[in-house]
């Protein structure tokens, strides 16, 4: 199953993959019962000659209980998922951690267009530089994201990094990520926006920390 | 056949013959969006090239077809005319001239939505799920008349079905025969009831974001749109509000059909009747709470998303119970295996994989990488079309001979049902995993994607399958019109089946029944230690005791 | 007896339960549009400068207007069940009347703030007031043709064996008159 998600270089991702597995087997486990029960009774009380099906009303608390144990038996389950869940929601989109570097990302029909706050490190000055559908960071670093959008609702969505975040016009949203590893990832558009949403797709580069300064230092010639 | 009858069966059959023509033209629609995810840019067989543009209203108009005009008409409208009248011992609905009205504005919706794919500038194509501002403003898409057609369509298939809810509602409470309690109604009616009480009360915020959305885009108004002080997020509240219980909507009948059909063939009492009916409605409750598990990601106060995502786990537990009880019914039953049981079986079975992929898509952290992916398509297929496909296919083979009097082929109803189920789960296990690799959804072309190449394979898997899907539909349609004229002549009750329906003529005279029926007990008395027979229809009086 | 005022299983006249069930519906319709204003309104800064631009004075007289309806149409249902037909006809021709009258002025408002270019692209404040009264003042049409009908029924006298629709219909009516007294104060007091 590992290989069917993209390889994860994110430093929540092993969060949310183990949180998948735990659904995995919790879920797998009562598929299996449920349909093995169904194969097995399908083929044990088939029709036969003579015998007669038993009068099991089954709305008696004694008979009834053999649906309502294993209704229990789920809450917990679900009860146990969710405690799990909740601890991995509150880490990554509970509270944006304060970010080592921050860049805007404005999405419009049909571009991601990415505003780097230079060497000054705050957005909105004269040193910013936009690029389309291009974002460079380093590994090892938390890279705030400013999410905007020009037009209507676009996703912003790094499948290696497992993360997704609407872009919605109107509003500043703000998401996160560490990347752990160097590596060119691609970062698609994941909400219905147009006839250009199919296509619509930008590169994030992650950076060795010595790649990352020499890539800086072409960008901003004079600091 | 009065074209304009006020009659329930007749209209019941209306709306079952508008469903099955939408559900052909929903079903091409996916030929054409299959083949071009698995060859794009390339010719579709019978159509030509599809541009990106169009691609979008092919999948708009597929959920859209699908969820409003094929689910609602045939497991609501259809199922819920005909049975309900017959089930309680009435001689038609409460408001006959009203359910008259209902269909007919239903089909004046269909023709609006037909109407929208000649318009200039084509039809909807901001997705089923229609966000604004995508769809508030004509030049986002390109697309001006389509999507206000499309609103306006919606909203006549709204007021249709509440028409109809008013009238399925009010005979269930008022018509019902004398002996008819409210808790010796078949399941299907109260699945029947709790779904028409779930849409009448939940689609009144969509109308209301519905008329908005069209004055954004007729009138000038600015709900949506931010530069005029608009929410875009205001709208995905409302219609998500409605759209979760819509799904309940459409598979609460669906669950009635399997829940009718498995007694009659393990010849044993329905497990739970009970604990099914209040599982039912504490499902129906919760349904009201939990809509913003699909939106998750969509700028909401992420505060939010754990609360939305217990209630949305907790709800698993009543279908979990109802689940259990069916299984439950097996346990020392005495099963055949007409085509209508297969059906309902297979209904299950595929229902309990689309329940628990629903886990996954709940669990909100999950859902960050899931969301709009191929897996909530994969889910959200296995749940509706099992209602939809499996459980409508297995009440129409079941109650064929009593709407129109002859028995249905049973070896090409086998034949339908193994190529569907085969095929089915060919098309949509696979996409799980393309879903979980990563591949978008409302894409056109994966191919654009580097990330996604290594998944194509898959992609062009499921299409084969998909094209084998729709050609398993070709033995249905030969037997379902074959059948209508020269299959087996049908007895009142040729399955020796307990509810009133079995009680009538089939099909049943004008006014239903022959003598008002008297009902003496529940519906599922089957193997009863009351009787020498495997089977007590409802209305046979008690044996006089012996002396 | 018709068979919607047949009393059966419940006791409940037939009619009467849809007609619950109707209104039921419809709450919600007026309930998520005012639900959304009042979020939206309360999330934003306020909109008490552009609802300073509301006439006042005249929708207070329509709410008058209304609330006298809904009298009127309970005078005519009372009509019905001490068989006063002429008493009826005339409460169903005052109700119709008023409510002929909230529709004059409320266009004669729409009038004057388009006039003023407040036009229903204005603003959102605009928006969600066009929309909320928009949609209601098309309830009260409905109403009216509702009443028209069956005010002409009364005259002919074909009404008789279907008198108890004046009480279905007196129960929408008065259904119309609550909304607006919803969106009275949201609208032109806060």
């Amino acid at each position: 199953m590992s290989s069917w998600f993209p390889e994860n270089v994110s430093t929540f991702g092993g969060d949310i993959d183990s949180l998948f597995y735990l659904i995995l087997y919790i879920t797998g486990a009562w598929f299996l019962l449920t349909q093995g029960l169904i194969l097995v009774f399908l083929i044990k009380y088939r029709r036969r000659e003579g015998q007669r099906a038993a009068y099991i009303p089954g709305n008696s608390l004694k008979q009834a209980a053999w649906i309502l144990i294993p209704g229990l038996i789920v809450v917990f389950l679900d009860l146990w998922i969710d405690l799990r869940g909740a601890e991995v929601w509150a880490r990554i989109k509970g509270h944006v951690p304060p970010g080592d570097l921050q860049v805007q990302v404005t999405a419009k029909q049909f571009n991601w267009e990415i505003i780097y706050p230079g060497p000054d490190g705050r957005l909105g000055t004269v040193d910013d530089l936009q690029m389309d559908n291009e974002l460079h960071v380093p590994a090892g670093k938390v890279v705030r994201v400013v999410l905007k959008s020009k037009d209507v609702i676009h996703s912003f969505f790094l499948p290696n990094l497992r993360l997704k975040q609407d872009a919605v016009p109107g509003r500043e949203i703000v998401a996160w990520f560490e990347a752990t590893k160097p590596g060119k990832y691609e970062i698609p558009c994941a909400e219905l926006c147009g006839f250009g949403h199919s296509g619509m797709n930008g590169w994030l580069f992650v950076h060795t920390a010595e790649e990352y300064q020499k890539w800086v230092k072409e960008r901003w010639p004079e600091k | 056949m009065k074209i304009f009858s006020t009659d329930h069966k007749t209209i019941a059959k209306q709306y079952l013959s508008l469903g099955l023509f939408w559900a052909i033209v929903g079903g091409l629609l996916t030929h054409l969006m299959r083949w071009q995810l698995a060859y794009p840019d390339t010719e579709v067989p019978g159509w030509g090239f599809i541009a990106p543009d169009f691609y979008n209203m092919v999948v708009t108009m597929h959920g859209t077809i699908m969820v409003f005009f094929v689910a609602m008409p045939i497991l609501l409208a259809a199922f819920g005319n005909f049975l309900i009248p017959l089930m309680i011992g009435a001689q038609d609905m409460a408001f006959p001239r009203l359910n008259r009205l209902s269909f007919w504005v239903f089909a004046l919706a269909s023709a609006v939505l037909l109407a929208s794919f000649f318009v200039p500038g084509g039809a909807a194509s901001a997705g089923w799920t229609g966000y604004p501002p995508l769809s508030a403003k004509a030049e986002y898409t390109g697309v001006n008349w389509g999507l206000n057609l499309w609103l306006l369509a919606l909203a006549l298939e709204f007021v249709s079905f509440l028409m109809g809810g008013i009238n399925f509602l009010t005979t269930t409470i008022n018509l019902r025969a004398p002996g008819m309690t409210f808790f010796r109604l078949p399941l299907i009616v109260w699945m029947q009831i709790t779904a028409a009480v779930l849409f009448m009360l939940s689609v009144g915020p969509l109308i209301a974001g519905a008329v908005m959305l069209l004055m954004d885009r007729v009138v000038g108004t600015t709900f949506y749109l931010p530069e005029g002080g608009g929410q875009p997020l205001l709208w995905q509240h409302l219609f998500w509000f409605f759209g979760h219980p819509e799904v309940y909507v459409i598979l609460l009948p669906g669950l009635g059909i399997v829940l009718e059909i498995m007694p009659v063939f393990s010849r044993k009492p329905i497990f739970g009747y009970r604990p099914i009916i209040y599982s039912t409605i504490a499902a129906g409750m919760l349904s009201f709470i939990v809509w913003a598990h699909h939106q998750f990601l969509s700028g909401m106060d992420p505060r939010l998303a754990m609360p939305f995502s217990i209630t949305t786990i907790v709800i698993s537990v009543p279908f979990a119970l109802i689940v259990f009880a069916m299984i439950a019914t097996l346990w020392r039953a005495s099963i055949s295996f007409p085509t209508p049981m297969l059906f309902a079986i297979g209904t299950l079975s595929i229902f309990i994989i689309g329940g628990l992929t629903g886990i996954f898509n709940g669990s909100a952290p999950v859902d960050i990488y899931i969301h709009d992916t191929y897996f909530v398509v994969a889910h959200f297929h296995y749940t509706l079309f099992s209602a939809t496909f499996f459980a409508g296919f297995a009440g129409l083979y079941y109650w064929f001979p009593k709407m129109f009097g002859h028995m249905m082929n049973e070896i090409l109803g086998k034949i339908h049902f193994w190529l569907t189920f085969i095929f089915f789960n060919a098309v949509f296990i696979p996409m799980h995993f393309v879903g979980l690799g990563g591949m978008m959804r409302r894409i056109a072309n994966p191919m654009q994607y580097d990330f996604l190449q290594p998944l194509q394979p898959i992609n062009v898997f499921i299409t084969v399958a998909a094209i084998f899907l729709l050609l398993s539909q070709i033995p249905f349609v030969i037997n379902f019109l074959w059948s209508l004229f020269r299959g087996r002549v049908a007895e009142r009750n040729p399955r020796q089946a307990n509810t009133l329906e079995w009680t009538a003529l089939s099909p049943p005279l004008h006014d239903n029944f022959e003598r008002v029926p008297v009902v003496y007990r529940s519906p599922y008395e089957y193997s009863s230690p009351e009787s020498p027979e495997d089977w007590l229809p409802q209305d046979q009086p008690p044996a006089v005791a012996q002396s | 007896m018709s068979r919607s005022e047949s009393l059966t299983m419940t006791g409940i006249p037939t009619g009467k339960v849809g007609m619950w069930w109707f209104l039921a519906s419809e709450i919600p319709v007026f309930g998520g549009l005012i639900a959304s204003y009042v979020v939206v309104r309360l999330g934003s800064g306020g909109w008490s400068d552009a609802s300073s631009h509301l006439n006042f004075s005249l929708a207070l007289a329509n709410t008058f207007v209304l609330l006298t309806s809904s009298l009127t149409m309970v005078l005519a249902f009372a009509a019905v069940e001490d068989r006063k037909p002429k008493r009826l006809q005339l409460n169903l021709l005052l109700t119709l009347l008023l409510g002929l009258t909230f529709l004059m002025i409320k266009g004669f408002e729409y009038a004057g703030e388009i006039g003023h270019g407040f036009t229903p692209g204005a603003g959102i404040f605009w928006s969600f007031y066009y929309g909320m009264t928009g949609l209601h003042a098309l309830h009260v049409l409905g109403g009216i043709v509702v009443n028209l009908i069956l005010l002409v029924a009364a005259l002919r006298g074909t009404l008789k064996p279907n008198e108890h629709r004046v009480e279905l219909a007196g129960l929408y009516w008065h259904f119309v008159d609550i909304v607006w007294i919803f969106l009275f104060p949201l609208l032109y007091l806060a």
